[in-house]
């Protein structure tokens, strides 16, 4: 649905987007991931024609964003940063305004606008005016106007930016149900939120991808071996050689075991399959009794740390 | 052409949804009644022309246009709108045309609605309506050049009132300030600026005589700056 090659914007000196390609595809929610300025919005301006690029396409729903920009404004609906609004304008006025500029035939605008203000809750504001709204509200108002003419693909820039948690939850939950239907790109350097909405994230850093993939392949990928943490009620002495001696372990570290006479370790393996169920088994063979047992997870929260802190992952 | 009559429908109503459009109207038109009453004193001697009246209309809008033109741009790079009417299937030329429109719908409003001052001279003086409707042809052909201005200063900032200054600089250096060094200019300087100021050929057309030329003029003015108003919005895209 959105396909993106070789894309690179400067602005001056700096460079905003360097060499990037991603795709989305239909009905996928994807998470853009990435500290401020790594180049998110960018990105999206180009996807949305409001600027071009340098070099390198975008396409969405196979059509050019320079070349056949208004074909592309057609398919999308668009979310900037803090959903910029008129003040001014009445909520229904507002949605009345999209929906002729969008070019929805005048007979069905009614029909659509209330639908909008179902979908987004906007019954109990549908008489005042944008100014006077919540922020949380005025979101929402936003939404409402990306999705007035059904477009194939949704742009968010940075959807929850300034909401409290109640706000947050339920923006989230409407893009959850909003991504079954469309092709989502959402922008967000809220690590929770990717998790909570998203089928598959992109990080960017620097203007550069610096990762892809789901959650769970990010962690893993960052990862890129398992560990897991083991404590058996026995002799450091006894334990440690034979640790060493399992199979597919790579290396181990002592942990302080915060439990007389037990010992605590964490093991680490190259193969990421059945170190469980070694370390369970020789516990049994060597009589140990096993006090705990767990996998150590890494949050994507430390995989987007290191990866955007450059380090070698 | 199909996104200029929302744009326009926008931004006409959105003069009324606050107090402006009536604040805007209710000052011109006591600056237009009050101005000339005091100017010309015409009640008192009982011979005021029309031509104090236009004369009068063509300065008090080198003020009031850029007051009506310098929210067109310069609020949407404000609240951030922009970047969402510009990814509106919306063409850019769209976009300026729909919002020059509106602001000229609002100034021939406010033109239009001191239409009984003119008839009551009429009434004590020459009651002919040639240089009526030739005045107002040129009020308006001069305020919709003034706006073209107007509008393409709002353009180029987000801050409202360096909108509003700017083309007012412009707008008094066009009309007023041309016609004052005309005055102490040789003869061929004086004809060039008599030429380029916008006031000039408001007051042949104000005295009736609708020359084409005069008319090319302003069309000119008008297209040149929309032009800029144009290069102006696409800026974004250069950088």
């Amino acid at each position: 649905m959105v396909e993106i090659r070789n894309l690179r914007k400067t602005f001056g000196p700096t460079v905003a987007v360097d060499d990037v390609s991603f795709d989305v595809a239909k009905g996928e929610v994807l998470g853009f991931l990435g500290p401020n300025g790594a180049g998110k919005t960018t990105t999206m301006r180009v996807l949305t024609c409001y600027i071009p690029a340098d070099s390198g396409t975008a396409r969405v729903a196979g059509f050019d964003t320079y070349a056949e920009s208004i074909e592309v404004r057609r398919r999308i609906g668009y979310l900037p940063e803090s959903a910029p609004l008129y003040l001014d304008m009445g909520v229904m006025e507002y949605l009345s305004f999209v929906a002729s500029i969008r070019g929805l035939p005048k007979s069905m605008r009614e029909r659509r606008i209330a639908d909008m203000v179902e979908l987004c809750n906007l019954g109990s504001v549908r008489h005042k005016t944008v100014g006077e709204l919540s922020k949380g509200f005025r979101q929402r108002v936003g939404l409402a106007q990306t999705l007035i003419h059904d477009p194939d693909v949704l742009i968010l820039d940075e959807p929850t930016t300034g909401l409290d948690p109640n706000q947050i939850v339920q923006i989230r939950e409407l893009i959850r149900r909003i991504g079954r239907e469309k092709t989502v790109l959402l922008s967000t350097h809220i690590l929770q939120e990717v998790e909570a909405t998203c089928s598959r994230v992109q990080i960017i850093d620097n203007g550069r991808l610096v990762a892809q993939g789901t959650t769970e392949e990010l962690t893993r990928f960052a990862v890129g071996e398992r560990r897991v943490v083991v404590r058996y009620r026995a002799a450091a002495g006894d334990v440690e050689p034979r640790l060493r001696e399992l199979g597919g372990v790579s290396g181990i570290n002592a942990l302080d075991s915060e439990e007389p006479g037990t010992c605590r370790y964490e093991v680490i393996a190259d193969e990421t399959d059945g170190l469980e169920e070694r370390l369970f088994r020789l516990a049994v063979e060597s009589g140990w009794v096993l006090t705990e047992l767990r996998p150590e997870t890494r949050s994507l929260e430390q995989v987007f740390q290191s990866l955007t802190r450059g380090e070698v992952v | 052409m199909g996104s200029v009559a929302p744009i326009f429908k926008k931004e006409f109503l959105g003069y009324f949804q606050s107090p402006i459009a009536y604040i805007f109207l209710t000052v011109f038109l006591i600056l237009m009644h009050g101005l000339l009453f005091w100017a010309t004193g015409f009640l008192v001697i009982g011979q005021a022309d029309l031509r104090d009246f236009f004369g009068l209309m063509s300065i008090v809008l080198v003020f009031f246009v850029p007051a009506i033109s310098m929210r067109l741009w310069a609020e949407e790079m404000k609240l951030g709108t922009m970047e969402l009417l510009m990814t509106f299937p919306v063409r850019d030329w769209e976009a300026v045309i729909g919002k020059y429109l509106a602001a000229l719908a609002m100034i021939a409003l406010a033109i239009l609605l001191t239409i009984p001052l003119p008839i009551t001279i009429g009434l004590f003086g020459n009651p002919d309506a040639g240089p009526i409707i030739g005045g107002y042809l040129g009020a308006l052909l001069l305020s919709a050049a003034y706006l073209a201005i107007g509008a393409w200063t709002s353009s180029t900032t987000s801050n409202q009132i360096i909108s509003f200054i700017l083309g007012l600089l412009i707008l008094l250096v066009a009309s007023l300030g041309l016609d004052w060094i005309r005055q102490f200019s040789p003869g061929w300087l004086a004809t060039w600026l008599a030429y380029f100021s916008l006031r000039t050929h408001f007051d042949s057309i104000a005295r009736g005589v609708v020359d084409i030329r005069d008319v090319v003029f302003y069309l000119s003015v008008i297209g040149f700056f929309l032009y800029l108003n144009v290069r102006s919005v696409e800026s974004r895209k250069w950088s």
